[in-house]
C-alpha cells in the first residue's frame, strides 16, 4: 500500500514538473466571455470582443489612447491621421489616411480598404458583405450612410444628417484586409486566417479553448510595438476557473476576480488593477405607470439605497457610488441639483409627500433582475440588498430574477408585452463611452422601443433639445458643456436608480509589469511585459 | 443475433427523433433566442428581427425543426450560429475529448470499483468491507462538480501541481496527462461508488448460493472458488458497467463546465447559455446516437457471456 502511494505521488510530481517551463514574454488572459471574439473584424462578445480581439488584430481609423490612467480615455488619430467635416456641407467628413502602413499579409493599407471594410458591415449586396460581423457593429455606424475614396490616401465619409457623433462611431469600424479576403473569399475562413493592421497578429486559433497572437513587428507605430512576444487568451466564464486558472499559474491575467477573493489575492502577491471607466449599473424604470411615474418615489428610491454599503461591504471597493448617468469628474457630470446620498429620512418624507405611507399605503413594483450577465457585477446579492434598503423607507419591491439572456430579450422588447406588463423596472448595467450609447439610446423621444432602447419611455422635449444641440455641435468642449446640462436634467428626473459604477477589478500575475488601466472599456497591451 | 440487432437500430429511431423533438422544443420554450444571445446588449429590438428574419428564425416553430430534419437526414448538422464552424467540426473535436475523459474515468472507476467490491464481499464485516463500502457511499454521495473545485483548490492551487483547467495547449502526452488527471478523478467518483455496490451485491449473491458451498465442501481452492463467482456476476456487473460508461459520456457537463475540458458537455452548457440551437441539437442527437449503441452492444455482450439470456 505503502509503495502504492508513493508511486501515485512520484506520477503526480513528475506531471506537475513539466508544466513549469513557459516561453518568456508571453501574456495569457482569462477572459470573461465563454467563447472566442470573433477574430474576422467585426468582432463580438460586446466590449470585451473589442478589448481583447478586435482591437489588438485591427485598427479603426480614429482610436482610443489608452496609455494614461488619469484622464477618460480621448480618441486620437488611429489609422486616418486627420479628421473633419466639411464646412459647406456639415454631412461630409474627409479622413486623411496614414501612409505606410500594412496589413498583417504585407497589403498596404489605403482608400481601398477603408471602403471594402465599410461596405463589408453596410452595403448589403456586396460580395464581401458580412452579414455576422454587420449585425455585431452596423448599429455603432448608425449615422453612417456612405463612403467614397478620393485618392489613394483620402475618404470621404457621408450621414445621414449632420451629426458630431461621426468620430465616435468611426472609432468602432475595424479596417480588414481586402488583400486576404480576396485570397479565401469567406469571412468564416477569414476569420481563421485574420488580418488588419494591429500590433498582434493571430497564430493559432482552436474553436472554444484558446486564440494565439504574436508581437506584429513591423506596426506602424514604433512606440507602441508590443514589448511582449505573444498574447494567449482563454475564454473563462466560470469565476472560480478563472480565479484557479490564475492561482495556479495557467494565466497570467484574469478579468472580474470574484470580489470576494481580492484580499486573498492580494495577499497571495497578486496585482489587482482598477480604475473608473464609463459603465453604469442602474435600475430603468418604468415611467408610464404608477409607482415609478412619480418623481417624488423615484427621487425617494435614489435617497433610500446606501450606495457606500454595497461597494465596501459586498464588492470589497470594486465600485464607487453613482449618484447619476457619468461619475463626478466625468466631462458630462455637471452640477446637479439633486446628490443622491443614502438619506433614508428624506427618502420618507419624499414618499410622504407623494402622498405613500410606509404602514397604510406603501410603494410596491416588481423589479425583473438577472442572475449573472456581464457587467452585472454580483447580481443577486446586491439586488437584495437594495431590496431592504427600499423596504425601509416604504418601498416594497418584488425581485424577478432570470437568466442574463432572458434579461436582454425582455429588455429589447419593452415593457408593453405580455410578459413584461406586470414589470415595473429592470436592471441592467450600461456603458456611456459616446454621447449616444450614454444618453441619446434612453433619453431620446425619438429612441422609444423598437427604434433603439428608450424602454421606460422617457419623454422630455428638453431632454430632445440637448441632446439634438449635443449632435449638432462640432467643438468638443461646447458639445461636453451641454450633455452636461443635459446631465443635470436627467439626474434630476430620476428615470432610473442610479446605483454604482464598476471599477473594472482584473487579478495580474505579480510577473505582469508595464500596465497601465486607462479609464475606458478597452486596454492597451503594447507597454506590458511578463518576466 | 443479428435480427436481433437490427430489430433495436430501428428502433432507435424514433428514439433519436422523439430526443431532438423533445430538445427543440425545450430550447424554444426558454426565453431568450438565439440571435438576441450573439447580438450586442445594445442593438434594439428593430436590429435583431432584422438579424432572425436573416436566419430563418422567424419562421414557425414546427417550420425550423423540419427543416433542420431534413437537413439531418443528408448528414449536414448545420453551422453554430455563435461561431458559425460546422457543428460536426465542434461535436467531433468535443465529442474525442469527452470520450478519452470518459475512458479514463471508466477505467479508473471499473478496475477499482471491481476489485474493492470483491474484496468488500470477500471480506464481507470485516473492516475492508467497511472502508470499501464507505468509499461508496462517499462517491455517489458527494456531488462530483464539488469534488472537482476541490481537487483544484488542493492540487492547482495549494499545491500547485496540476493545471486547474481547460485541455493541454501543448502537444505530448505528458502535458495531456497533466491535464486529464484531475477531472477524470472527479468524474470517477460517482461511477466509482456504484460499481462498489453493485459488484459487493453481486459477489454476495453468488457466495451465499449452495453451489459455492457445494464447490467448498468440494475442495476447491479459494482462487478457483472466487474465479466460480466472478463469472457468475460478469453479466450483471457488465451491465452496470456499461451504463456506467453511458452515463460517462453523457453526463459530464458539469465536472467538464468546472475544468474547462472541451468536451460534449461543455459544448452543451456553453450552447444552452447563447442558445445555440444547432450546436445543442447536434450534440444531443450524438449522444443519443451513442447511448443506444452502447446499450445495444451491452446486451449483445451480455449473450455471449452468459447464453441463458440469449434472445433470439
Amino acid at each position: 500500500m505503502k509503495r502504492v502511494v508513493t508511486l501515485l505521488l512520484a506520477l503526480v510530481l513528475s506531471l506537475s514538473l513539466t508544466g513549469l517551463a513557459c516561453a518568456q514574454g508571453t501574456l495569457r488572459i482569462g477572459m470573461t466571455a465563454s467563447d472566442i471574439p470573433y477574430t474576422g473584424g467585426q468582432t463580438d462578445n460586446g466590449f470585451e470582443g473589442f478589448r481583447f480581439v478586435g482591437y489588438q488584430i485591427y485598427e479603426p481609423l480614429i482610436a482610443w489612447d489608452l496609455t494614461r490612467g488619469d484622464r477618460l480615455a480621448p480618441l486620437v488619430p488611429g489609422l486616418a491621421e486627420s479628421w473633419e467635416v466639411r464646412k459647406d456641407q456639415p454631412t461630409k467628413w474627409v479622413f486623411k489616411l496614414r501612409k505606410g502602413v500594412t496589413f498583417h499579409d504585407g497589403s498596404p493599407f489605403n482608400a481601398d480598404a477603408v471602403v471594402f471594410s465599410y461596405e463589408s458591415i453596410k452595403k448589403k449586396d456586396a460580395p464581401h458583405f458580412d452579414p455576422y460581423g454587420s449585425g455585431q457593429v452596423s448599429f455603432r455606424l448608425a449615422s453612417l450612410t456612405g463612403v467614397h475614396k478620393i485618392d489613394d490616401y483620402t475618404v470621404e465619409f457621408e450621414t445621414n444628417k449632420p451629426t458630431s457623433f461621426v468620430p465616435y462611431q468611426v472609432c468602432y469600424m475595424l479596417i480588414v484586409s481586402p488583400a486576404q479576403w480576396q485570397k479565401v473569399k469567406d469571412w468564416r475562413k477569414f476569420a481563421e486566417q485574420p488580418s488588419g493592421t494591429g500590433p498582434y497578429k493571430v497564430t493559432r486559433f482552436v474553436p472554444r479553448e484558446r486564440l494565439e497572437l504574436e508581437a506584429n513587428k513591423q506596426y506602424w507605430d514604433s512606440k507602441r510595438r508590443p514589448k511582449m512576444d505573444k498574447l494567449v487568451l482563454l475564454p473563462m466564464p466560470e469565476p472560480t476557473t478563472r480565479l484557479a486558472a490564475l492561482r495556479s499559474g495557467q494565466v497570467d491575467w484574469i478579468e472580474v476576480p470574484p470580489p470576494d477573493s481580492i484580499p486573498q489575492l492580494k495577499g497571495a502577491g497578486f496585482q489587482i488593477s482598477m480604475n473608473s471607466y464609463p459603465h453604469n449599473w442602474t435600475h430603468t424604470l418604468r415611467l408610464d405607470k404608477e409607482p415609478w411615474s412619480n418623481k417624488l418615489v423615484r427621487k425617494a428610491a435614489n435617497y433610500a439605497v446606501d450606495r457606500v454599503g454595497i461597494c465596501k461591504s459586498l464588492l470589497n471597493d470594486t465600485c464607487i457610488p453613482a449618484t447619476g448617468v457619468v461619475y463626478k469628474g466625468h466631462p458630462w457630470f455637471g452640477k446637479p441639483k439633486e446628490i443622491y446620498e443614502y438619506n433614508p429620512e428624506k427618502a420618507k418624507a419624499l414618499l410622504k409627500q407623494a402622498g405613500f405611507d410606509a404602514s397604510k399605503h406603501p410603494v410596491k413594483a416588481v423589479h425583473l433582475i438577472s442572475t449573472s450577465g456581464s457587467g452585472q457585477m454580483l447580481p443577486l446579492a446586491m439586488n437584495e440588498l437594495i431590496q431592504k434598503n427600499l423596504k425601509d423607507v416604504g418601498i416594497d419591491v418584488d425581485l424577478q430574477p432570470v437568466e442574463w439572456n432572458t434579461l436582454l430579450t425582455r429588455w429589447r422588447a419593452g415593457f408593453k408585452t405580455a410578459d413584461n406588463e406586470g414589470l415595473n423596472a429592470w436592471n441592467i448595467s450600461w456603458n456611456f463611452l459616446e454621447p449616444w450609447s450614454g444618453f441619446g439610446r434612453f433619453f431620446h423621444s425619438k429612441a422609444v422601443v423598437p427604434v433603439a432602447v428608450n424602454t421606460m419611455p422617457y419623454i422630455n422635449p428638453e431632454a430632445d433639445k440637448l441632446i439634438d444641440e449635443a449632435e449638432r455641435t462640432f467643438d468638443v468642449p461646447k458639445q461636453n458643456e451641454i450633455l452636461a446640462r443635459l446631465h443635470e436634467l436627467v439626474v434630476d428626473d430620476a428615470p432610473w436608480i442610479f446605483v454604482v459604477h464598476d471599477q473594472n477589478p482584473r487579478a495580474l500575475s505579480p510577473k505582469v509589469k508595464g500596465f497601465v488601466q486607462p479609464q475606458s472599456w478597452f486596454v492597451d497591451l503594447t507597454a506590458v511585459t511578463v518576466r | 443475433m443479428w435480427t436481433y440487432a437490427g430489430r433495436r437500430l430501428l428502433l432507435a429511431i424514433p428514439t433519436l427523433l422523439g430526443a431532438s423533438i423533445i430538445v427543440f422544443a425545450m430550447v424554444h420554450l426558454a426565453p431568450g433566442d438565439p440571435i438576441a444571445a450573439v447580438m450586442p446588449a445594445e442593438s434594439s429590438q428593430a436590429e435583431i428581427e432584422a438579424t432572425k428574419r436573416a436566419y430563418g428564425f422567424d419562421k414557425p416553430l414546427p417550420v425550423q425543426y423540419l427543416v433542420w430534419l431534413g437537413r439531418v437526414a443528408q448528414g449536414d448538422l448545420g453551422r453554430s450560429i455563435a461561431t458559425r464552424r460546422a457543428v460536426i467540426l465542434d461535436v467531433r473535436d468535443a465529442l474525442a475529448n469527452s470520450l478519452v475523459l470518459a475512458l479514463s474515468s471508466s477505467l479508473l472507476a471499473f478496475a477499482l470499483g471491481v476489485a474493492l467490491g470483491l474484496l468488500a464481499a470477500f471480506r464481507q464485516g470485516r473492516a475492508l468491507d467497511k472502508l470499501a463500502s464507505a468509499i461508496a457511499v462517499v462517491g455517489v454521495s458527494v456531488p462530483h462538480y464539488w469534488a472537482g473545485i476541490i481537487l483544484i483548490i488542493i492540487f492547482s492551487v495549494q499545491l500547485n501541481w496540476l493545471p486547474a483547467m481547460g485541455a493541454a495547449d501543448d502537444p505530448g502526452v505528458l502535458p495531456y496527462l497533466r491535464h486529464i488527471t484531475l477531472p477524470t478523478v472527479a468524474l470517477a467518483l460517482i461511477p466509482l461508488g456504484v460499481i462498489t455496490r453493485v459488484v459487493r451485491s453481486a459477489a454476495l449473491d453468488i457466495l451465499n448460493q449452495e453451489f459455492v458451498l457445494a464447490l467448498r465442501a468440494k475442495g476447491l481452492a479459494a482462487r478457483r472458488v472466487f474465479a466460480h463467482v466472478v463469472k457468475n456476476a460478469a453479466p450483471q456487473i457488465l451491465t452496470v458497467l456499461g451504463l456506467q460508461f453511458g452515463f460517462q459520456l453523457g453526463g459530464s457537463v458539469l465536472v467538464e463546465a468546472v475544468f474547462s475540458w472541451p468536451g460534449t458537455g461543455y459544448l452543451l452548457n456553453l450552447a444552452i447559455f447563447q442558445r445555440d440551437i444547432p450546436v445543442l441539437q447536434g450534440v444531443i442527437l450524438v449522444l443519443a446516437t451513442f447511448f443506444v449503441l452502447l446499450n445495444l452492444a451491452v446486451d449483445l455482450l451480455q449473450t455471449v457471456v452468459d447464453p441463458r439470456i440469449a434472445r433470439h
